[in-house]
């Protein structure tokens, strides 16, 4: 068994299971896409630290599989998220979704474990390509959501696509520069092809100015879908910065920078599936930092809290989605006094919030300090200061807000059942891990890239205990002060709406948005050419008109023999001279 | 000599004789059974060639000696092309009977599978013959056949689409024919080993350097080279289905052979890259046709024409694979008429499907095909996969391997281009998966779908996943057959 299971890829099961969905129905088919997950799982242990497997194509020999302590921690925790999302969907009727989840899943997983850039560059593009699904997923339910979903959908697509075509780019040239096409740490000075990649990685790692996917299409997606889309896509980018780019400079104020501006935004949003959206990028900002400094604890601390980051962020984003699933919105302003109804998932997201927050004792904690601790450790002053005001805005809008004003603050009135069981199950593991983690994180420690240096890390020692405690205090004052004066951002009186509506419209302006340039400047140019054609038929009196415009007009064969003619003549001239 | 070693003029001659014979027996069964032996007989034949030919087989008509006599010759690449061809031949036949049945007028189905075999013999002539003058020839008996099996289209329109091609493709042949009576002037020979020796000490003259521009524009037309391309959409998309499934598979593929062959047989890649300076208009054409043709195919309202606007800026790709003027564009080039010839006759065996069940290829007709016709649906999208190059297809391989070359030849700007531009192709294939499976506003019933009626595109895009996936063999045999053409005649 063992053997067979160590002959086909990582994610194998998922990508190719997933196929056999269709033609199971109701329980049967809840148990199935668990069990592959589960069962993908247990082709772990098939593997020893070291190996490296691989296939000829193309003349270039593949690496398809690479094991070892990098790669296993995000299998690991891949697996991990990719059982919890799938019984939290179980409620989810259409197949698509199912298929969708574990292609998707399967191809991050592939992803991790790809040893050459090849193999990466196949999985980063399937990844992209059955998350868009997702996105669109909730367009399919909610016909009035259909437009939007879409249009977000194909932003994402091509956002997504993108990225993948400047990986491919990038690998191309880089071999040409190198030869190699093996997947390790280059850095950006490798060849030309070096910064491409750092740039696709960048896209899908939500770089500043590069993530406002992020925010736009995650909860744009259905109740389950925004689970599945925030588990993998930027933890895959951080896996790939930390193996390509470990140690490279850039990376450490690009991270600072991904801590800080989020909190702004996420302070004033509405929506708490997009706040946490946005704190999404304030983590991904932690980890950037440690693999940007590159030490062996730096680089631990970066895979650690991507560990925890996917637990206790699918945990918020789960209760939050059992939230939506009960009462039917997300906004904040519509939101409160839930804790009486949904007494179970109140206290799992609280659970979720202080790990976020990195409260000792639980996961955040364990992980964050990690990060923390290899900045001071490197004398990086500026940047320490900036993770710790981070880490008090993290505790502020994810730690304080999502909970208070969802579960307490003003009862709205919704009278609604429970979460229901398949969505406790995976909160509760994920609550459970979370606390697991904080109290004994050893067992975390020892999965590390660098297990010796993560040994001698004790993270409960008095300094970071009484730092993050005093953090913790300072954002629970500024939150209280802020309420008491009535200008927390969602309690001012009627400007919730516009305060949604003013971000949209200010990240539609800042975002790259393709699809409407392309949509806009497509209308425009054919309304042009439409005015033109019918002035020039009102001119000749011809009223024919065919719907395909210049190009897919047939022109006549005069036209065409004229142009033969044109460029005969063409060559005739080049040849004279 | 064993009938083995007959196969070079067996290939051309078999189709050839068989043709009239289904003039004359005329019993529609017979007729269609026959036809299909013949063709997938030589399809068989070609895979053996290509199998056995190392050193170019050299064939001489007749016992007489080249130069004087005729002389068929068959290196590695015109093997696969031969191979190309007829396997499309044989593969889009089989969608043929029923398309044809319905279209054809009574009576007269035997004219089809004749005008049909009569195009295969003049595509496989112009493969395999190195003779100049017998290349015009075999030019001229394929365009005649496929003037007249694009008017058989189903609409009146595919009558004005022939007779556009007909113009069109006969200035094409013409300029062709001008080319090799200037060359045959010059050098007293029109056998084409024989011509390129001679060529190199007549080659700087004023004649040959007119006879080499009518030659690159005649070909180009009948390539569809932007902006020659006028006559491919209508052509395509006024025939019969076969008929486009196996024009989008073959023809052009095989004027492209010519034009390899008049670039690195006649002349040799040095000079014509060199001193005749041809990279400075094909490149800048081949990025116009990649970027306009994607972008026409976006604006198409029929399913057929965007395929067929596609198939221009697929031309471009090819183009510009030979625009690179290095061995590895050349072998990226035959990879890509490979992928090509797989991918697009996949398309369109799927939209013959559509137009038997839905007698109409227009893309607002496709509302709700998802759930019409699932299979039918599938595959299409397959299809359309292919034509973007996601990886795992054939598309893949071949663009990937043009990117390659393209930062082979330091040509960066070039190889970025590729990429964006398959960026379009996700525009247009987007759009119809768009109607099929996410506008269900006004959706017909479902439709059945009769299994036997896959077979053709099955195979099409089994091949198309399969070079995708193991595309060990196509890229030796490309590699193999491009050093050998880019030697030049050995």
């Amino acid at each position: 068994m063992m053997e067979l299971l160590g002959s086909i890829f990582p994610g194998a099961i998922l990508i190719f299971g997933a196929l056999l969905v269709p033609f199971l129905k109701g329980n049967l088919r809840n148990a199935y896409v668990v069990l592959l997950p589960i069962l993908s799982a247990l082709q772990l242990f098939a593997f020893e630290l070291g190996f490296q497997g691989g296939q000829s194509f193309f003349g270039l020999e593949l690496t398809i599989v690479r094991f070892d302590a990098l790669s296993r921690i995000f299998g690991i925790v891949f697996h991990i998220a990719a059982v919890l999302v799938c019984i939290y969907g179980w409620h989810v009727k259409r197949s698509l979704d199912h298929i969708c989840t574990l292609i998707y899943a399967g191809s991050a997983i592939g992803a991790t474990f790809a040893g050459d850039l090849v193999t990466l560059f196949v999985f980063w593009e399937l990844t992209a390509v059955s998350s868009v699904f997702l996105v669109w997923a909730r367009g399919m339910d909610e016909p009035a959501r259909k437009e939007r979903a879409y249009r977000a959908g194909m932003r994402y697509l091509i956002v997504q696509v993108g990225s993948g075509v400047a990986l491919l780019a990038g690998v191309l040239l880089h071999f040409r520069d190198t030869g190699s096409i093996a997947f390790e740490n280059f850095g950006l000075d490798a060849s030309r092809g070096a910064p491409l990649i750092f740039l696709a990685f960048g896209v899908k790692a939500a770089f500043p100015l590069l993530h406002n996917w992020v925010q736009d299409a995650y909860p744009e997606s259905t109740v389950a879908g925004t689970v599945v889309l925030a588990s993998f896509t930027t933890k895959l980018a951080i896996y790939a910065l930390a193996r390509g780019f470990a140690g490279t400079e850039i990376l450490i104020p690009i991270g600072a920078t991904m801590t800080v501006f989020p909190i702004f935004f996420a302070v004033i949003e509405n929506d708490l599936r997009r706040v946490l959206a946005y704190s999404l990028n304030n983590q991904l900002g932690y980890m950037i930092v440690g693999i940007g400094i590159g030490t062996e604890l730096a680089l631990n601390g970066a895979a650690a809290h991507a560990f925890a980051h996917i637990l206790y962020k699918g945990l918020l984003l789960m209760s939050m989605g059992a939230v939506l699933f009960r009462t039917g919105t997300i906004n904040a302003s519509e939101l409160g006094g839930l804790h009486k109804s949904m007494p179970l998932t109140t206290v799992f997201c609280i659970i979720g919030a202080m790990a976020i927050s990195a409260v000792p004792g639980l996961s955040g904690f364990v992980t964050k300090s990690m990060v923390i601790s290899a900045v001071g450790n490197e004398h990086l002053t500026i940047i320490f200061g900036v993770l710790l005001f981070a880490s008090a805005g993290v505790a502020d809008h994810s730690g304080i807000k999502i909970p208070f004003f969802t579960f307490f603050a003003h009862d709205q009135g919704h009278r609604v059942k429970e979460a229901p069981l398949h969505m406790l199950i995976p909160m509760g593991i994920a609550a459970a891990l979370c606390i697991g983690i904080g109290v004994y994180p050893d067992a975390l420690y020892s999965l590390l890239p660098f297990p010796a240096t993560a040994a001698e890390y004790h993270p409960y020692d008095a300094t970071h205990v009484l730092t993050m405690l005093e953090l913790l205090l300072f954002a629970g004052l500024a939150f209280v002060v802020l309420m008491k004066l009535g200008v927390y951002p969602p309690e001012l009186p009627r400007t919730n709406l516009d305060t949604d509506w003013f971000y949209r419209r200010f990240a539609k302006n800042v975002a790259l948005d393709f699809g409407h340039l392309a949509e806009y400047g497509r209308a425009s140019l054919w309304q042009g050419f439409v005015r033109f054609r019918n002035a020039m038929l009102r001119v000749i009196g011809h009223h024919h008109q065919p719907p395909e415009g210049m190009l897919g007009e047939p022109w006549t064969a005069s036209a065409t023999t004229l142009w033969a003619a044109l460029l005969l003549g063409a060559l005739l001239l080049m040849y004279y001279s | 000599m064993s009938l083995l070693d007959h196969l070079p003029v067996l290939l051309v001659i078999g189709p050839l004789l068989c043709a009239p014979l289904l003039v004359l027996i005329r019993i529609p069964s017979v007729v269609r059974w026959l036809a299909q032996a013949v063709v997938t007989a030589t399809a068989a034949g070609a895979f053996w060639l290509v199998q056995t030919v190392n050193e170019p087989i050299s064939y001489r008509m007749g016992g007489w000696t080249p130069p004087v006599g005729i002389e068929y010759r068959v290196d590695k690449v015109a093997a696969l092309v031969a191979l190309v061809v007829t396997s499309v031949a044989a593969i889009a036949l089989l969608i043929g009977h029923k398309a044809a049945r319905d279209t054809v007028i009574k009576g007269r189905l035997h004219l089809f599978y004749a005008a049909y075999l009569l195009c295969l013999t003049g595509l496989l002539g112009m493969t395999m013959t190195g003779d100049a003058f017998n290349v015009f020839v075999f030019l001229e008996i394929s365009s005649l056949s496929t003037y007249a099996l694009v008017a058989m289209g189903r609409r009146r329109n595919a009558f004005v689409a022939a007779f556009n091609y007909l113009v069109l493709g006969t200035i094409g042949g013409t300029f062709v024919l001008i080319g090799i009576g200037l060359m045959f002037q010059m050098t007293g020979t029109l056998n084409m080993a024989d011509l390129a020796e001679r060529l190199v000490e007549a080659r700087d003259t004023r004649t040959i350097h007119v006879a080499l521009a009518f030659m690159l524009i005649g070909l180009s037309v009948k390539l569809a080279v932007f902006p020659l391309h006028q006559w491919l959409p209508n052509a395509y998309a006024e025939s019969p289905s076969a008929v486009s499934t196996f024009l989008a598979g073959s023809a052009t593929k095989v004027v492209y052979f010519q034009l390899m062959r008049v670039i690195f047989t006649l002349f040799g890649a040095s000079y014509i890259f060199g001193e005749a300076r041809l990279g400075t208009l094909l490149v800048p054409l081949s990025l116009l046709a990649m970027f306009l043709g994607s972008a026409a195919a976006v604006y198409q309202s029929s399913l057929k024409r965007l395929l067929a606007y596609s198939s221009i800026a697929q031309v471009g790709y090819l183009t510009l694979a030979l625009a690179l003027g290095t061995e590895e564009g050349l072998r990226a080039g035959l990879l890509h008429l490979m992928a090509h010839a797989v991918t697009k006759a996949g398309m369109f065996a799927v939209v013959a499907i559509i137009v038997d069940r839905l007698g109409t290829d227009h893309i607002a007709a496709l509302q709700g095909l998802s759930r019409r016709m699932p299979i039918t649906a599938g595959l299409l999208v397959l299809g359309g996969i292919g034509l973007i190059g996601v990886p795992g297809t054939a598309g893949f391989v071949s663009k990937l391997a043009l990117v390659d070359a393209a930062l082979g030849a330091e040509h960066v700007f070039v190889a970025g281009a590729i990429l964006m531009s398959s960026l379009i192709a996700v525009v247009y294939v987007w759009r119809v998966v768009e109607v099929m499976y996410f506008k269900t506003e006004s959706e017909g019933p479902r439709l059945r779908e009769r299994p036997a009626s896959f077979v053709p595109a099955g195979i099409f895009l089994a091949l198309m996943l399969g070079m995708g996936l193991y595309s060990e063999p196509a890229f030796e045999l490309a590699r193999a057959g491009a050093s050998q053409l880019f030697g030049g005649m050995p």
